[in-house]
């Protein structure tokens, strides 16, 4: 793949970002009219119906307009990111999640760090030790982590790290960034351990399969050194699929981390979501689903674009001679 | 130049010395390899000749120290003054590529398929020898050309870009890049097409004789080893059965074993009356560690020859057999030798006039992925009452695409089909009257009998089913079933046995009964025993022979292989890239090859009179073949 046909790639996958997105908006902005009631009881989210409130929202959202008139306006104010106020808290929706996009992004990167690290680097030791005592073990563990949930995990780790053996902070989110990575290393280690394990069943088999290619062998035949032939030769062909299922695992940190949040009181993008839904917060449930849609998306673009770049047939496909 | 008549290379003492090197498993003990043993010298080539399973692969990887986990190798491996069979992982380095290489099997899975071509050979020249970024990238080309790759382009691409001879042409540079004395070359041609397989042995061996290098190949074709080597071994289910030098072990081949596998290959010059068939298959190493390895399929077994293991004996200069009947069996294994050579020669009857097949312009076009391939390009065939008919050409020609749609797998994208007088453009357009007749009149039987057989039933049951879709009458079924077995030279025992419990030439077999099950007049075979061991291909050749006279039935035969053809078939016709571009009787198309292809295809069978590899310029062609 040349890198014209790269940026065709991405500009094809925008466009496809742009029409999810345009549909996404559509069956959003329709909530506030599925939802039992008038869309002024949904905007008015519980509060009492005072004449002047109700006043105030069908001005603010058009509501005396026809429908689609209404969906075109909201839409062109949801482009420069004004989703309306929260019900509950009156405040800017887009404000409300700019303040707890930080510590979201902040964890969902490490959580994803970590699982890179903890799920391909014992992957590729399992597979060297195949059948071996030390395989078996880590295969073991991974059983365990992979049947353990986040929140399960979470609560293990804060009793253990933060009760136990207080070496790290039992709650909130820290301020710069080591105070923050101290902060959410527990959080991130919930989040990320069950989704290692999986990783590393993968990386594993996927590695055991590379081992026993014939290229390996051909290689090793010709003299090259068994470290030359595991970097040059395992690692990369092992990592392809590797590379294919992380791209879902950003976005799905991202919003996942419900629980995780909640049991370090963390004030995530995941708590929102669980109080907005509580509360019918219909404002905010709009917006918040635009936003992971969108990096659903970029995450999986971003990984294909990893794809492409570790493996050349990709590259190539639909030119081999 | 002639394999066999340049000893001046060959010193006396060997380079390697193989003795009694056993390859056994280590979890159960079981022997892969009983018993090895080998001299090459200098400069010399030796062919290891046996089927599949008979332990050649294990025994090139013990020889490189590469067996896999779980299998070991004891005995001596004498190279250099040390012991090979017993080095450790850090004594290896120094022999693996610098003095022992090896070529694998298969071109598509042996070079690492994210990495150019030029990386590969540079990665595997001399570390010691400190080159400069573009000194690596000159002597990478260089290397290139000498595998006759002159298209410095090459270095830049990645394997999956090139053809299967090239993937094995930039394989064996990446080989020979620390230039090692002993070449091991694992059946480096057994993947390619014909006139591939020819162009690469002859680069093996044309770069053998340049650089004085020793070769051990590999393989399972007792032609191609006659044509390359200078000496042969022949390994049967783990051990030596016979070795000697290669002209005197082909004209006088002193085991049963030997001698049977060259019977059952059909020559490729001469039709045969009948091919003489070894019975049975091929028995596991640990089976027959207390007898002659072969007794279960010999015709000249006796009680003695299950009386331990014999002795690989010398019976003549440079010459040893593991037979030990061969003393009063000799004699009757010349004669039969002298018998089967005869030549029939077939009276050249005029084709009869009902067609039983009709294939008018036919055309097939594939799209895919934006791109349109013809993968049958205007063809017209015929396949007349009672003949056979051959359709030969190399994979990807079109062969089995035809097949596909004669049995209406596959939509023509033009032209005509009509059989037995019913058109068949659309099978979906007929009638469902048609549709059973046309199933009662063609059936077929393909390369891999497994996958068409459902694993989780009987045999017999399958057969039922044959019988009874086509047949509702009724009648005796079980007793049709046990008739359809024994016509295949299967007892009615077999019914029971469900297929994974069955060797690949039974399974055929099973196939060719459920065939036969509906009274078809025409039997399409596609590659029928290019999926079989070696020695089990002729009894199916026969046994399709014999049901065809016995029968009457037409047969569309389809194969790569000009041998096979020239026993199965009077009609011939070969095609190339989609289209027919020669036919007429088998004989005189043969003998007498009037297109420039066709005769390309007759020059690459390998020949052992001589001048097989130094015919045409091998080299050239591929550059431009590409
Ligand atoms: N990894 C392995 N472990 C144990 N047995 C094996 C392994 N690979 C192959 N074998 C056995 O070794 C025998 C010989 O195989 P191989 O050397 O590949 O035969 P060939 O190359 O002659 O076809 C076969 O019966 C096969 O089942
Ligand atoms: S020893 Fe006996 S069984 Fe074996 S090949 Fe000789 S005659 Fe046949
Ligand atoms: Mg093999």
């Amino acid at each position: 793949m040349t890198g014209r046909a790269i940026l065709l790639m991405i500009g094809k996958r925008l466009v496809a970002l742009v029409v999810l997105v345009a549909i996404l908006s559509f069956l959003v902005f329709s909530l506030v009219h599925i939802a039992p009631g008038t869309a002024v009881d949904a905007y008015l989210g519980g509060k009492p119906a005072t004449p002047e409130l109700v006043q105030l929202l069908t001005e603010r959202y058009h509501l005396d307009e026809p429908f689609f008139t209404q969906y075109w306006l909201w839409l062109k104010d949801a482009l420069v990111f004004d989703f309306g106020e929260s019900t509950l808290t009156t405040l800017p929706v887009t404000d409300e999640i700019g303040i707890r996009l930080g510590p979201s992004a902040f964890l969902a990167v490490y959580a994803y760090v970590l699982t890179m690290i903890l799920g391909v680097v014992p992957g590729i030791i399992a597979a060297l030790r195949q059948r071996k005592l030390l395989d078996r073990g880590l295969v073991a563990g991974a059983v365990v982590a992979l049947s353990t949930p986040p929140f399960v995990m979470g609560i293990l780790l804060l009793y253990l790290f933060a009760v136990l053996v207080p070496i790290f902070p039992a709650a909130g989110r820290g301020e710069g960034f080591f105070d923050q990575l101290w902060h959410l290393t527990l959080p991130a280690l919930a989040l990320a351990l069950c989704v290692a394990a999986f990783l590393l069943r993968h990386t594993r088999a996927s590695m055991i399969n590379v081992l026993d290619q014939d290229y390996i062998m051909f290689a090793r035949a010709r003299g090259l050194s068994w470290g030359h032939v595991l970097v040059r030769y395992a690692f990369r062909n092992a990592l392809i699929p590797v590379v294919t299922v992380s791209g879902a695992l950003l976005a799905f940190f991202f919003a996942g981390a419900v629980f995780v949040e909640a049991t370090f009181s963390l004030g995530g993008i995941g708590e929102l979501l669980v109080q907005s839904a509580q509360t019918s917060d219909m404002p905010m449930i709009q917006a918040l689903a635009i936003l992971i849609a969108v990096l659903i998306v970029l995450s999986n673009l971003l990984a294909d674009l990893a794809y492409v770049a570790i493996d050349p047939r990709i590259r190539f496909e639909g030119r081999s001679a | 130049m002639s394999p066999h008549t340049e000893p001046t290379l060959t010193s006396d003492r060997p380079v390697l010395e193989v003795e009694g090197m056993r390859i056994e498993r280590t979890d159960i003990g079981a022997p892969i390899v009983t018993s090895l043993d080998l001299q090459l010298a200098a400069g010399e080539s030796i062919g290891i000749v046996g089927e599949s399973g008979s332990g050649k692969s294990m025994s090139a990887k013990a020889l490189i120290g590469l067996l896999p986990e779980g299998v070991v190798a004891n005995g001596t491996a004498r190279f250099d003054g040390q012991n090979l069979l017993g080095l450790s992982e850090r004594q290896w380095r120094s022999i693996r590529g610098r003095q022992i290489g090896m070529i694998m099997q298969d071109p598509f899975t042996m070079l690492n398929p994210v990495m150019r071509c030029g990386r590969i050979l540079e990665e595997s020249l001399l570390p010691e020898r400190r080159l400069s970024r573009a000194e690596r990238r000159a002597e990478a080309i260089r290397r290139l050309a000498e595998v006759g790759i002159t298209d410095e382009s090459v270095v830049e691409r990645y394997p999956f870009q090139l053809s299967g001879g090239m993937r094995q042409r930039v394989a064996i540079a990446a080989a020979l890049a620390r230039d090692p004395k002993i070449l091991i070359a694992d059946e480096p041609s057994t993947a390619l097409d014909v006139v591939t397989q020819r162009e690469v042995l002859a680069l093996i061996k044309r770069i053998q004789a340049a650089r004085g290098m020793a070769l051990i190949l590999i393989t399972h074709d007792l032609r191609v080893a006659f044509a390359t080597c200078d000496r042969i071994q022949v390994l049967y289910a783990g051990s030596l059965v016979e070795t000697g030098r290669a002209d005197d072990v082909r004209e006088l081949p002193q085991h049963p074993y030997t001698q049977g596998l060259l019977l059952s290959e059909p020559p490729a010059d001469r039709r045969v009356r009948q091919l003489v068939a070894i019975p049975g298959s091929v028995p596991s190493a640990a089976d027959v560690q207390d007898r002659c390895s072969f007794a279960s399929r010999c015709r000249w077994a006796e009680d003695v020859c299950r009386d331990g293991v014999p002795p690989l004996a010398e019976v003549g200069d440079d010459r040893h057999s593991r037979c030990v009947r061969l003393p009063e069996i000799g004699a009757e294994m010349a004669t039969l030798l002298s018998k089967s050579e005869e030549r029939v020669v077939v009276p050249a009857e005029a084709r009869s006039d009902g067609a039983l097949i009709d294939v008018v312009n036919i055309e097939k076009v594939f799209e895919s992925g934006g791109r349109t391939v013809t993968a049958v390009d205007d063809v017209s065939i015929s396949v007349r009452e009672g003949e056979s008919v051959g359709i030969v050409g190399e994979s990807g020609s079109g062969k089995t695409t035809i097949a596909r749609m004669l049995v209406g797998l596959e939509s023509p994208s033009g032209g005509e089909i009509v059989i037995d007088g019913i058109p068949v453009r659309s099978w979906r357009a007929l009638s469902p009257r048609d549709r059973r007749k046309l199933r009662q009149t063609v059936q077929t039987v393909f390369q891999d009998p497994y996958s068409s057989l459902n694993p989780m039933r009987t045999i017999g049951w399958a057969l039922k089913e044959a019988i009874t879709t086509h047949d509702r009458g009724g009648g005796n079924v079980e007793g049709r079933v046990a008739e359809l077995l024994e016509s295949v030279g299967l007892s009615a025992g077999y019914a029971q046995r469900r297929p994974s419990s069955l060797s690949g030439g039974e399974r055929q077999r099973v196939a060719i009964a459920r065939a036969l099950a509906v009274e078809p007049r025409v039997l399409i075979c596609d590659e029928p025993v290019s999926a079989l061991d070696m020695s089990v291909q002729a009894q199916i050749l026969n046994l399709l022979q014999e049901v065809r006279t016995e029968r009457g039935i037409s047969c569309l035969f389809i194969t790569h292989d000009l041998s096979i053809v020239r026993h199965a078939s009077e009609y011939l016709y070969v095609m190339h890239h989609g289209k027919v571009v020669e036919s007429g009787p088998t004989e005189s198309v043969l003998d007498n090859p009037a297109d420039e292809y066709t005769a390309q295809l007759l020059n690459s069978v390998p020949r052992p009179e001589g001048q097989w590899l130094a015919t045409g310029d091998a080299d050239e062609m591929a550059a431009t073949r590409g």
